[in-house]
């Protein structure tokens, strides 16, 4: 759907979004029209510039505030989905542990939310632990059951998996959690854009999600955070526009979010990640859903119908990305394939190595969806595999 | 939108039927090496008596390219002394990043091991073939830590 918005998708068949996702005019010229037209710094100047600025660079923090139902004070803006679960880390994580403690996360996870709980791991004394997931790619929910006990003091998981396309029972897997007192992060990066995302109903503690995976720019994502949480967190990075008062002697902290966003922001990208969450509105976000779910099973269909291509992981509900083995073909050489016939897709460990350790592949080739893919790029995918699979067998 | 073949005949011999590909009884140097950015893993073992490489093993996982270099390298350089390898290797180096400098400056030419030369026009593929030759460059080195292409 609304495929004449996005101009690069004239070059070819795009099917990386969950990699980056490509831009609509209507976000390409609120971001230039801002550098033309509205250009100032933020939360300073008195001329009217900058009054202009500041209050575009807060209407987004509004704008986006609405679209997954939280307050505009928890909605911090970050560089992207990895800053924002750093920020998490040092800021609210760090000082509740000592040592013996333990944060949970799965096996389903993206390196941006194993790598951070590591390090904190390190700098604490801290232990993480990994939930099981099936050969299916479901999250083992039993053992996650078992595992939460009163040394948990985080629970950090993806709702959407970017590997499997899992999409975890976020909801109830939160309620769970705050059963036993338990604070949970849910890393967002694949989901918003994809499916509506309600903070509020879901009751996260923390939603961390990137702009450029939802018809944004790039380096500018968000930490939503409870106010509750928020307020008692110490700063993350420090200097200009997070603090209330500076003498040499003592600095007070501004209020949140600012208090979380130091120096000048990325005020053009915000306003960018604005007119974004604007133009999916416009969409309606059910509709997206409804519409990638049903390309979703037909790619499905198409691809398992492909002589050894074999795709990894089954999960009950599957969102946005499909990943798989083609024989004895490796995904390097099937993505150089299909770039020659000017077909994007991901080859790698898509930054989730323990995931494709546990499924025994070093490297799968993955294809993943947004709202501007339709049968006819499933189909070119589908018709250029078989003889890929033919030119590199062993 | 590129026009070369990357997967000349020769590379996908290599890849199909690669020489020298299993491991070593006590080699005199050895080294890992990994592309971290797609999970490419490979050892390169050698034995090397005086200054002579009488044997060149490799084993790992990777792409066709990757797996070609690897065989195409084995396959040349046995025989040679570590002095002439590391030769190859500059020049191999020069072949896949594209710089080409002034015909005049000396012998450039790399036989069989030219058929590697169309991965120069895509970059990202670059360091598929030169895993193999960071790992023996390494090896011959006996640093330490594996080999990386990054």
């Amino acid at each position: 759907m609304n495929r004449e918005d996005f101009p690069l998708l004239a070059e070819g068949v795009y099917l990386d979004s969950g990699a980056t996702t490509q831009k609509p005019y209507q976000v390409i010229e609120r971001i230039d029209r801002f550098y033309r037209n509205e250009n100032a710094n933020v939360h300073r100047g008195v001329y009217e510039l900058s009054a202009k600025a500041t209050a575009a660079y807060e209407d987004a923090r509004e704008t986006v505030a609405r679209f997954i139902n939280g307050n505009s004070d928890e909605v911090i803006f970050t560089r992207g989905t990895t800053e924002s679960i750093n920020l998490a880390a040092f800021s609210f994580a760090e000082p509740l542990m000592k040592e013996g403690d333990e944060i949970l996360i799965t096996h389903m996870e993206h390196h941006a939310n194993i790598v951070p709980w590591q390090l904190l791991c390190e700098r604490t004394g801290a232990r993480l632990k990994v939930i099981p997931v099936d050969r299916e790619g479901n999250l083992d929910r039993k053992a996650l059951r078992g595992m939460m006990t009163e040394k948990t003091k985080l629970l950090s998981l993806t709702h959407i998996s970017n590997v499997l396309g899992t999409v975890n029972p976020v909801k109830e897997i939160i309620a769970e959690a705050h059963d036993r007192g338990i604070p949970v992060l849910i890393d967002g990066a694949q989901a918003v854009g994809r499916t509506p995302v309600d903070v509020k109903d879901l009751d996260a503690d923390f939603y961390a999600f990137s702009g450029h995976k939802m018809y944004g720019p790039t380096g500018i994502g968000v930490l939503y955070g409870k106010k509750k949480r928020l307020e008692r967190m110490r700063p993350y990075q420090s200097g200009g526009d997070m603090i209330l008062r500076v003498t040499f002697e003592k600095t007070t902290w501004n209020e949140i979010p600012h208090r979380f966003e130091a120096g000048t922001p990325n005020i053009a990208g915000t306003i960018g990640l604005a007119e974004a969450v604007r133009y999916l509105e416009g969409t309606g976000m059910k509709k997206v859903e409804a519409y990638e779910e049903e390309l979703m099973d037909y790619a499905l269909a198409r691809l398992e119908k492909i002589d050894g291509l074999e795709i990894i992981g089954s999960p009950a509900k599957r969102s946005g990305a499909l990943t798989f083995t083609l024989g004895d073909a490796h995904p390097h050489d099937i993505a150089h394939e299909l770039a020659m016939k000017n077909i994007a897709v991901r080859a790698g460990h898509h930054c989730a190595q323990p995931l494709m350790n546990y499924y025994n592949v070093p490297a799968a080739t993955r294809l993943s969806l947004g709202l501007y893919n339709n049968k006819q790029d499933i189909d070119f995918l589908a018709e250029a595999l078989p003889e890929i699979r033919e030119k590199f067998k062993l | 939108m590129k026009d070369q073949e990357l997967y000349q005949e020769m590379i996908l011999d290599h890849y199909r039927n690669p020489r020298n590909c299993c491991s070593m009884e006590n080699p005199t140097h050895c080294a890992e090496g990994d592309n971290p950015l797609c999970g490419d893993h490979l050892e390169v073992f050698l034995k090397v008596d005086g200054k002579i490489i009488q044997e060149i093993n490799f084993q790992g996982s990777g792409c066709a390219v990757s797996q070609a270099s690897a065989s195409m390298m084995t396959e040349n350089l046995k025989g040679r002394t570590v002095e002439e390898a590391l030769e190859v290797f500059d020049k191999v180096h020069v072949m896949l990043t594209g710089y080409h400098p002034d015909e005049e400056e000396g012998d450039k030419s790399l036989g069989k091991l030219e058929a590697l030369s169309g991965v120069a026009q895509f970059p990202m593929r670059i360091k598929c073939a030169s895993l193999a030759w960071h790992t023996l460059k390494s090896a011959l080195k006996e640093e330490a830590e594996p080999a990386t292409t990054e």
